[in-house]
């Protein structure tokens, strides 16, 4: 519950760190998109088609695990290339001193 | 009825006591110098990397909820019931990806334990902690009750306890506090995560077992999905409508289904045990890597709540001891039936243990909660790290004890409203600490007074729910959408009223002027990483800023 450092300190950044924004929005985009399909029931509430005995409705949820799963991983690395981490501190050169070289997650 | 099944009931005790070993021995895993600080005893010192990390989540999110609650409702009412689990554990994962990162940063650069350390340091406002302290103190007790419910489950069915007098009744029910209370008090956060990867194996291994053998025992999926069918389709006793829905049909099941799964789905990360975990975890990344790794817990949970229709298919009849038919019982009693012994005594203890882990990761972080937010804050500002320690696992009895009271007063049968129930309150949390991340715009008092409307309009509106066939009050979480109409979960028609009225009072004190109190973060922190100043070594019992096996994946 302490802070650490006081907020006008000059050797930290008080602002956002620089992103490709048209790239943390298509992350947005990608990762929007199961919320969108599974939250739509109307659009697979049925029986067919079915796979094998599966109906359609408990396969396609299924299925869903693994889009999202794919669709989360890539927005994972999109998010990390739209927004490189930034050492807090000014005089911190990028990748190096005060980050073991841990810098670029 | 039950006679006590020996072999299965051996092999049940042997497993326990085999982790109960390990939860003791986990305070001696990776040497922390000391317990008798809250960092060390609640948060595991925070040295988890993402393997870690993913198991404790897991452990954690995967709960008797899963294994006994979901597949009860499967079997009783089907699938608007059981099956919106399913979405609500996919679409989870896009939605903690986007903010979690954020809280991550923050807290680690302010050492914040719980989201009300973070409430606090953002506004300065003694009232907003308090409100999210205590929802989150509140609503962590009946998903506590619910757990309690999945372990006495499992020793109902494997013949302990039962008898004419009450306590004899609930004899199962006191051992299982009873187990949970001791070990959880002595280990801390070090316990459930070394223990999750034995629950893990186990359930892995149960339910790969159960999904391949099961299904041929009773005659195929085919079988299976047409015995739910005519089930689902026959009149209910009581009611004379349809038992319950095989696929949701018509907008209200659509509607139900999907505000179930979206609403579960925002409040679970609002609990106090899901933030600690996030927090433990080693860098700002790891959550991100976990939000794709951990749908694979959702594949599990589906077919663990197919595992009803299961029994369905099977015949399973779910009696309890006292005579009377519980459907919490009928994964158990599935077992029971269809496994050799011995191996239905590994699933017994899958699931006994899968309620354990996060029942006591649950616990101690609402005691966490108390202990930062309530009790140092307004009752012993001076109190020493030694003394949190001691306050926090005294209060991680008495929130058991509390949801011991809600499984003796609400209705056991419908073991999943707890978790709903438990669902409204928390989400009334979100928008101080979800927005708070990103803005400052919403005002204090424009928040407080969010909460507070909805967590009346949600506590009332639960309340009204009435079981047709009991009578009994909080029957249920669904309730008619106002203006809408069509039926809704209640959580999230409270949190829309919240957002709307936070909303009208910001504006008001905005334009009155009002103080929205001091920010002590600055938009850097909601960036930081491992290595940046402060981050990790901010708090005391910790030396070395790194450290652990899973450093780097």
């Amino acid at each position: 519950m302490t802070s650490p450092d006081e907020p006008d300190d000059p050797t930290l950044h008080d602002t956002a760190p620089p992103a490709n924004r048209a790239l943390l929005a298509l992350a947005g985009v990608l990762l929007a998109i199961p919320v969108i399909a599974l939250l739509w029931v109307d659009s697979y509430a049925r029986v067919d088609p079915k796979l094998g005995p599966w109906p359609f409705f408990f396969w396609y949820q299924f299925l869903w695990v693994f889009l999202t799963a794919g669709l989360t991983y890539t927005s994972y690395r999109i998010v990390l290339a739209a927004r490189p981490h930034r050492p807090m501190r000014h005089d911190a050169a990028d990748g190096s001193g005060t980050n073991d070289g841990r810098a670029a997650r | 009825m039950n006679d006590i099944n020996g072999v299965a009931l051996t092999v049940l005790i042997v497993l326990f006591a085999l982790v109960t070993v390990m939860g003791f021995y986990a305070s001696r895993w990776r040497r922390p110098h000391s317990m008798e600080s809250l960092d060390e005893w609640g948060l595991g010192g925070r040295k988890f990397g993402t393997w870690v990390t993913w198991f404790l989540l897991g452990g954690d999110l995967y709960t008797a909820y899963t294994f006994v609650a979901v597949p009860a409702a499967m079997f009783a009412t089907g699938a608007v019931a059981g099956f919106f689990a399913v979405p609500y554990t996919i679409v989870l994962y896009p939605i903690i990806f986007v903010f979690m990162a954020r809280l991550w940063s923050v807290s680690h650069r302010h050492g914040y334990v719980t989201p009300a350390d973070f409430v606090r340091g953002r506004y300065s406002s003694r009232g907003l902690t308090l409100a999210v302290a205590i929802t989150g103190f509140l609503a962590t007790m009946p998903y506590i009750a619910l757990q309690l419910v999945g372990i006495q489950a499992v020793l109902e069915v494997a013949g302990l306890g039962g008898g004419s007098n009450w306590v004899a009744k609930d004899a199962p029910l006191f051992i299982a506090f009873a187990l949970l209370a001791a070990y959880t008090y002595s280990s801390g956060l070090r316990a459930p995560a070394v223990i999750a990867f034995v629950k893990d194996t186990l359930i892995y291994l149960v339910i790969i077992v159960a999904i391949i053998y099961l299904p041929t025992k009773v005659g195929g999926w085919e079988a299976i999905f047409g015995a739910a069918e005519d089930k689902m389709a026959s009149p209910n006793p009581a009611t004379g409508a349809p038992t319950g829905s095989f696929i949701p049909t018509g907008i209200d099941a659509h509607w139900a289904y999907a505000t179930l799964a979206l609403g579960s789905a925002l409040a679970l990360f609002m609990y106090p045990h899901s933030i600690t975990a996030t927090l433990s975890s080693q860098s700002r990344n790891t959550i991100r890597r976990n939000a794709s790794i951990l749908p694979a817990y959702s594949f599990i949970l589906g077919l663990l709540a197919l595992l009803g229709w299961v029994a369905i298919a099977a015949g399973t009849q779910p009696v309890g001891l006292d005579g009377e038919p519980n459907a919490q019982l009928v994964i158990p009693q599935l077992f029971e039936d269809m496994f050799p012994s011995w191996f239905a005594g590994v699933a017994w203890a899958a699931i006994a243990i899968g309620a354990l882990v996060p029942a006591a990761i649950m616990s101690i972080a609402a005691a966490n909660t108390f202990t930062r937010n309530v009790y140092k804050e307004f009752l012993r500002p001076q109190a020493t790290p030694k003394q949190e320690a001691k306050v926090s696992k005294l209060a991680s009895l008495v929130v058991k004890l509390f949801a011991l009271v809600f499984v003796l007063t609400l209705d056991r049968q419908n073991a999943i409203n707890f978790q709903l129930l438990g669902g409204i309150w928390i989400l009334q949390t979100l928008p101080v600490i979800v927005f708070s991340l990103y803005t400052k715009w919403f005002h204090r008092w424009g928040l407080l007074a969010g909460w507070a409307v909805g967590m009346v309009y949600g506590t009332i509106s639960a309340y009204n729910v009435v079981n047709p066939v009991t009578g009994a009050h909080f029957g249920g979480s669904l309730d008619p959408i106002p203006v809408i109409g069509h039926l809704g979960y209640i959580a999230l028609t409270a949190f829309v009223i919240n957002v709307a009225v936070a909303t009208v009072v910001t504006l008001a004190m905005r334009a009155g002027k009002v103080s929205n109190g001091a920010d002590e973060t600055i938009a850097g922190d909601y960036f930081a990483d491992a290595g940046d100043p402060k981050v990790l070594k901010s708090l005391p019992g910790i030396d070395e800023p790194t450290g652990g096996v899973s450093g780097n994946r």
